[in-house]
């Protein structure tokens, strides 16, 4: 009896192990898929033309070029507004503030921040930054929206980075005479950095992928000319996908799947090179 | 408590409370001599570390209640707010329970404060990295890898290296908290001797790891008890004909 009862014991385990393996794989497999399949899907469209051209033909033909310029463009505009803020304010919350009322109130503020879904952005940026401060539909109203956007995840991100760093270090700075701004700044960020810089990228990497918000904010249907001026509007890569796809009729289909393909492979690098950072810090982290 | 000559530091009647009522330090006054090592020992909780933390404005980090009373160094009240910390620090130099090398090379380490001070001068860093480096006794066993992290370096040497860093800011008083609780015997050994040969020129303060490692180091020696000073006396005297009964019965090891 007791030995059946071991053996059935034995058996339930391992069916309980395979059951978690296949879960584990079940969540591999989308992305894998979904890479495998634009690839094939789209990678016959990959071409210097394609990359480096105009589209044409009522975008039927021709390259995606000002798509592409354009979401670097957005990517950098957003990293100039929320990199700077979002460090700052995760120096604030990590090293400064006290647990007050205020605090937590910043906190909650930034969570709930992250939960709002992106179209909402998209509205917010439209009334505030095209039509309120008339910065017009442009490369800086949408990269404002998608900074707003960026933040919390940049934010929290750091303030983890800077909050991983051991309190030693900052006692034993300031007892050899550092003010708390020079222990920051010489010790503390330097050793949250990787994962600063990993959280900045990530961030970054939504808000290269991001339609909604830069919608009624930035995004063109289509631009004759690259974008000139911060003040201009700019044709982008995830806007100019779902314009082929919907509204393009007679759109021919490796078009459209080899704009994802690019679109893939830009959001995709970006998050290589955040893991290649995260691991080589921790590879030469002294603690 | 009638050691007045001489004295580096005078604590008067020096009372404070953490904000979540932990350690707390209840009218402590004593003088404390240059030139010596006075020990501060009793049971945990004690009030040693606080006190210490006092000394260098450490606490200031830490949320206090309250406190009351003064602490004058060379006859100037250092609690006062109008203190400048940054150079008190300099002035009072800290060695914590644990090496906290930081993350960066041995000489980096040794530099750091300086630097923050202000020297950039290659020769004057290079001295003070060797000077004080010997001083600690631990320039023989790193002199060849200098610019290697200091956290590669063994406990004990790290120890060291923590304390050369101190010296290195030609401090006036060094604190030292329980400075070899993790060490070996061997490590320990060189860390005593080196403060016998510090206290030539310095005021040392240490908090002792172990009633043995008190008496084996204390000119002076004081016990503390939950925030109290009990006794405070030259450190033959203590260890060998305590006064007070409490005292005694630590010293013999009947509590702890």
């Amino acid at each position: 009896m007791m030995r059946l009862l071991a053996r059935n014991r034995h058996s339930v385990q391992r069916i309980g192990y395979s059951l978690i393996t296949l879960m584990a794989l079940a969540t591999v497999l989308p992305i894998v898929g979904t890479v495998i399949f634009i690839l094939f899907k789209g990678g016959s469209a990959i071409s210097w033309e394609f990359l480096s051209g105009f589209p044409h033909d009522g975008m039927r033909a021709g390259g995606i070029l000002p798509a592409i310029i354009g979401t670097l463009y957005l990517t950098l505009g957003t990293a100039v507004f929320s990199v700077p803020l979002g460090i700052a304010a995760a120096i604030y919350l990590a090293e400064y503030a006290k647990d007050t009322a205020l605090t937590r109130l910043i906190r909650l503020a930034i969570i709930n921040l992250a939960g709002i879904p992106s179209v909402v952005y998209g509205l917010f940026g439209l009334g505030l930054f095209v039509l309120f401060l008339k910065f017009g539909t442009s490369i800086l109203a949408a990269s404002l929206t998608l900074s707003i956007m960026t933040l919390p995840v940049i934010i929290s991100t750091a303030e983890e980075a800077l909050r991983s760093v051991p309190q030693s270090f900052r006692t034993v700075s300031i007892s050899l005479g550092a003010t708390r701004w020079q222990t920051i700044r010489k010790i503390v960020l330097k050793e949250a950095l990787p994962g600063i810089l990993t959280g900045v990228i990530l961030g970054l990497e939504r808000a290269a992928g991001e339609t909604a918000p830069i919608l009624f904010t930035g995004a063109a249907f289509f631009l004759p000319r690259l974008p000139q001026t911060p003040f201009d509007a700019t044709m982008a890569l995830p806007y100019h996908l779902f314009v082929i796809s919907t509204q393009v009729p007679e759109m021919p289909i490796q078009i459209q799947y080899g704009t994802a393909l690019v679109l893939l492979v830009f959001v995709l690098t970006m998050n290589v090179i955040a893991t290649v950072i995260r691991s080589r810090a921790r590879a030469k982290r002294q603690w | 408590m009638v050691i007045t000559t001489m004295n580096k530091i005078e604590i008067e009647n020096l009372s404070l409370q953490y904000s979540d009522g932990a350690e707390s330090l209840r009218g402590i006054s004593m003088g404390i001599r240059q030139n010596a090592v006075t020990v501060l020992f009793g049971p945990a909780g004690g009030g040693k570390s606080t006190l210490l933390r006092c000394l260098n404005r450490l606490n200031d980090l830490t949320d206090i209640r309250a406190s009351s009373g003064r602490i004058l160094i060379d006859g100037e009240n250092i609690l006062d707010p109008k203190t400048d910390v940054i150079a008190l620090r300099r002035k009072v130099g800290m060695v914590f329970a644990r090496p906290v090398p930081l993350p960066m090379s041995i000489r980096e380490n040794i530099t750091y404060g300086m630097e923050l001070a202000g020297e950039k001068r290659r020769v004057k860093l290079d001295e003070a990295v060797e000077r004080s480096l010997k001083l600690a006794a631990i320039w023989d066993e790193v002199k060849d890898r200098l610019n290697d992290p200091a956290v590669a370096l063994s406990g004990g040497q790290q120890q060291r290296v923590c304390l050369a860093r101190v010296l290195a800011l030609q401090p006036e008083v060094i604190l030292l908290d329980e400075p070899t609780s993790g060490l070996d015997p061997i490590s320990t050994g060189k860390v005593e001797a080196a403060l016998q040969e510090l206290k030539k020129n310095y005021t040392i303060i240490l908090v002792p790891h172990s009633v043995q490692q008190a008496a084996r180091t204390a000119d002076h020696a004081a016990f503390f008890l939950q925030g109290e000073l009990i006794e405070y006396d030259e450190g033959k005297k203590m260890f060998t004909a305590p006064k007070e009964k409490k005292t005694e019965d630590y010293v013999m090891g009947r509590f702890g």
